[in-house]
């Protein structure tokens, strides 16, 4: 137990278990953001009740992460500066001030308007409302904008130039706009939708099978899909591109992705390892189920390699990753989502194709809704694994190839970060625990439909049950 | 060139100052109602204090964000140093808000609410005691080597100076977020949290008071300094008006006035804020790294002057309109 008393593996292991345990919440918000917008708009438009009714039934399971996202996240923030001083001190100058447009560009726009979007509904105009629910969704996704910026910037220096180890930033926008930073926050934005739609749709589907409220979750349960048609094939290739920025700028996580340890010469078409042991003492994988030729295909879409895959081996021990086996799954976990959520995406489009869509046939579509229900937590298992591959994969390094981790970390006493990062474990271990209760209770609850319906004077007075009187008031059925 | 090299810290000292200031005005108010929240006597009222503060805790902790983002970017050197001398008291800090921002949903939901009446209470306590020994600790100083980097132990910040600190920082919210309660609630409740503001502007004032006289003993520096014309003046002129200022709230609070107790508190946390700048000002690690030396590059500075600065009044635009949209007495909202 060695690393009890190695400072560096302490805070990498903090910083790692704050960074999992926040991802999980704004994932969710800043996707469902866009979701209330789209049903929130429908309403403004159609007046139809229930789109309204989706707007504040979502949003509670909105504002329950975004609790727990503010919360977890401000000790993201100033971890770089307790575990991380040297590395905040060296390139506070760029890694700083974008922490700040994050704060003021994003985070402040979402917590300023925040409080109107669900507390505001009968003290603003309708439209006002609509502003301010745009305003959270641009806030947080602003969010993800700099986040990443960040980020990248870790893994794609660019923009300055380090004097005595210190970050001098000579072109603001190089830097912000570094090599991986497109690709990046691209793939983020769709993570986040993605992941919420199929919340979204797993909790909808839940209802349809449970048939509560068929008609009115039938309607997210299409509005989601429709979303998806764009959304799962584009992430399916903006991740690719992200692979491909990888093999161009960062070969030492191209070969821990892949686990290679030989280095393929240009011009090769290589198999692809689809099941491995890799062995990083043995500098080779134990066993391994290979697929002849495909490799090329993953990386480039062609027959040949046109770059050299430099192996592992390629590389003094102390400049590579050495957590070989868990890069190399959360890759494989990750596309394998990306591919199971477009293919649940296809076949629910075949049957809306069919016209099987409609509430009473969605009822009795036992499987699809049962694969929805199971799918609902794979988006986070991607986006997890995907993280997991982006900074483990970034190792040995902080800034890549020029700041390494060991030099990163604050000099402090082992005990402190240990007796911190138990303390989080516990705390997030029970908040994880109470945010699962909670979730179901407020979905097992369902949606209010006595709330009062803002410009409608009558509404809170309605008491019969939502699934009788919906059929009545659905001109959405028409226009999908 | 070297006039402009002394501006842009200046300047990020100010704004700084002034991100610091709205915090500890807005999240004071959070956190005051949030240690009260302990001393309510049903659930009913613990209720009406967290629906007072449902819709701008988050907005008021942006401030926090921010703040720690615009140190990071425009002193790295400070922000590094700082942060993990005060690794404990940003922990304590971190896990107090933690507590207290899952409250608000949790609580709500749960069936038994004594645990979450507890992490709500208990987590505002935490964060403002925090808080509290993170600016006594700054106070009284930094151990660091030549470069600024921090060299002390991890008790460091642990002093009976630094403790009193702390407990005149959780008095100055319980304060501010009495006043904020009587401006938001009626009735009884407002009455109650009338001999609270009483008592707690009387406990912060000693404390003021205790803090004051004994600065220019404990601090070199700042002794140097207090007692340079034409600074003496200032020094001398602040506590009078503090004096005065708690005159003013008392008075209003026998009166009963509603807004007046609020605005003397925030005139008040002004006031105390003005002196803490000048005392610190131009360190920003006390007592030896001034902000000239910790700054950014001034190209930085530049940049984030045109990102962050431009978007100051605009964030203060939308987060009054939140104040206004919300204003009046609390009343039960349902989402």
């Amino acid at each position: 137990m060695d690393f009890l008393a190695d400072t560096v593996v302490l805070s990498r292991l903090q910083f790692a278990l704050t960074a999992i345990f926040h991802m999980l919440w704004p994932v969710l918000t800043t996707g469902m953001a866009i979701y209330l917008i789209v049903v929130e708009g429908l309403w403004l438009r159609t007046r139809d009740k229930n789109y309204y009714y989706h707007a504040r039934f979502w949003a509670k399971l909105y504002v329950l992460n975004f609790g727990i996202g503010v919360a977890s996240g401000l000790p993201m923030e100033f971890e770089f500066g307790t575990n991380w001083a040297p590395f905040s001190q060296a390139v506070g100058d760029f890694f700083g001030s974008v922490l700040g447009f994050e704060a003021s560009m994003a985070f402040a726009l979402e917590a300023g308007f925040l409080g109107i979007m669900l507390f505001g509904w009968e003290r603003v105009p309708p439209i006002v409302h609509y502003f301010a629910t745009i305003m959270v969704a641009i806030g947080a996704n602003l969010s993800i904008f700099w986040i990443l910026s960040a980020n990248s910037w870790l893994q794609t220096p660019a923009g300055g130039e380090f004097v005595d180890g210190h970050f001098i930033v000579g072109d603001y926008f190089q830097a912000i706009f570094n090599p991986f930073m497109l690709n990046s926050v691209l793939h983020m934005f769709f993570a986040t939708l993605e992941t919420s739609l199929f919340v979204i749709g797993g909790i909808s589907a839940w209802y349809l099978i449970n048939r509560r409220h068929a008609e009115f979750f039938a309607l997210s349960f299409k509005i989601v899909l429709a979303i998806a048609i764009a959304v799962t094939p584009l992430q399916l290739y903006i991740g690719h591109l992200s692979g491909e920025q990888v093999y161009h700028y960062q070969p030492t996580k191209l070969a821990a992705m892949e686990a290679q340890w030989e280095t393929i010469p240009a011009g090769e078409s290589p198999s692809w390892s689809a099941i491995a042991l890799p062995n990083d003492r043995a500098e080779q994988n134990d066993w391994e189920i290979s697929i002849p030729g495909l490799l090329s295909y993953i990386l480039e879409i062609k027959p040949q390699l046109s770059e050299p895959v430099i192996g592992l081996k390629a590389y003094p021990p102390e400049d590579r990753p050495h957590q070989i086996g868990m890069i190399y799954y959360a890759f494989r976990i990750m596309i394998a989502i990306g591919f199971i959520l477009a293919g649940l995406m296809a076949v629910s489009v075949l049957q809306w194709l069919r016209g099987k869509l409609s509430a009473e046939d969605l009822v009795r579509q036992k499987w699809l809704l049962r694969t929805w229900i199971l799918s609902a937590p794979l988006g986070y298992i991607a986006v997890e694994c995907g993280w997991i591959v982006r900074c483990v994969g970034r190792q040995p390094w902080t800034v890549y190839g020029k700041i390494r981790t060991v030099d990163a970390a604050s000099e402090l006493p082992a005990g402190n970060v240990l007796t911190s990062l138990i303390a989080f474990a516990i705390v997030y271990s029970i908040l994880f625990v109470f945010a699962l209760y909670f979730g179901s209770r407020i979905v097992s609850q369902g949606p209010n439909f006595n709330l009062p319906v803002p410009g409608e004077n009558t509404s809170s007075d309605f008491d019969t049950t939502p699934a009788k009187q919906i059929p009545d008031s659905r001109p959405a059925e028409a226009q999908q | 060139m070297e006039a402009l090299d002394n501006f842009l810290p200046q300047v990020w000292f100010a704004i700084l100052a002034l991100f610091l200031f709205l915090y500890v005005m807005l999240d004071g108010f959070d956190l005051g109602v949030g240690i009260l929240s302990i001393t309510a006597s049903s659930e009913e009222r613990r209720s009406i204090l967290m629906t007072s503060l449902g819709n701008v805790w988050d907005a008021n902790e942006t401030w926090l964000v921010l703040m720690g983002g615009a140190l990071f970017g425009a002193f790295p050197l400070a922000y590094g140093t700082i942060l993990q001398a005060l690794y404990i008291p940003i922990i304590v800090m971190l896990f107090g808000l933690i507590f207290r921002a899952v409250a608000f949903e949790f609580r709500e939901h749960a069936n038994t609410k004594l645990f979450w009446n507890i992490a709500f209470g208990g987590g505002s306590f935490l964060a403002a005691l925090g808080q509290g020994f993170a600016l006594g600790a700054i106070l009284q100083g930094i151990d660091v080597d030549l470069e600024g980097h921090f060299i002390g132990g991890t008790w460091d910040w642990f002093s009976l100076r630094s403790l009193l600190v702390a407990l005149t920082l959780i008095q100055g919210y319980v304060l501010i977020g009495s006043t904020y309660l009587i401006l938001k609630t009626e009735g009884e409740l407002q009455t109650t949290h009338n001999t609270t503001a009483r008592i707690s502007a009387v406990t912060t004032f000693i404390g003021a008071v205790y803090l004051t006289i004994t600065t220019p003993i404990f601090s070199v520096s700042a002794r140097e300094k207090l007692f340079d014309a034409p600074l003496i003046y200032i020094f001398i002129l602040i506590p009078l008006l503090g004096a005065l200022l708690i005159f003013l709230l008392l008075k209003s609070l026998y009166a009963n006035r509603e807004a007046q107790p609020f605005v003397w508190t925030l005139l008040l946390f002004l006031l105390s804020f003005i002196g803490l700048g000048l005392v610190v000002f131009p360190y920003i690690i006390p007592t030896q790294i001034t902000i000239y030396q910790a700054a950014a590059s001034p190209s930085s500075l530049v940049f984030m002057i045109v990102f962050i600065g431009f978007l100051i009044p605009i964030m203060l635009a939308y987060n009054i309109y939140n104040y206004i949209v919300f204003k009046g007495k609390v009343v039960g909202e349902r989402y």
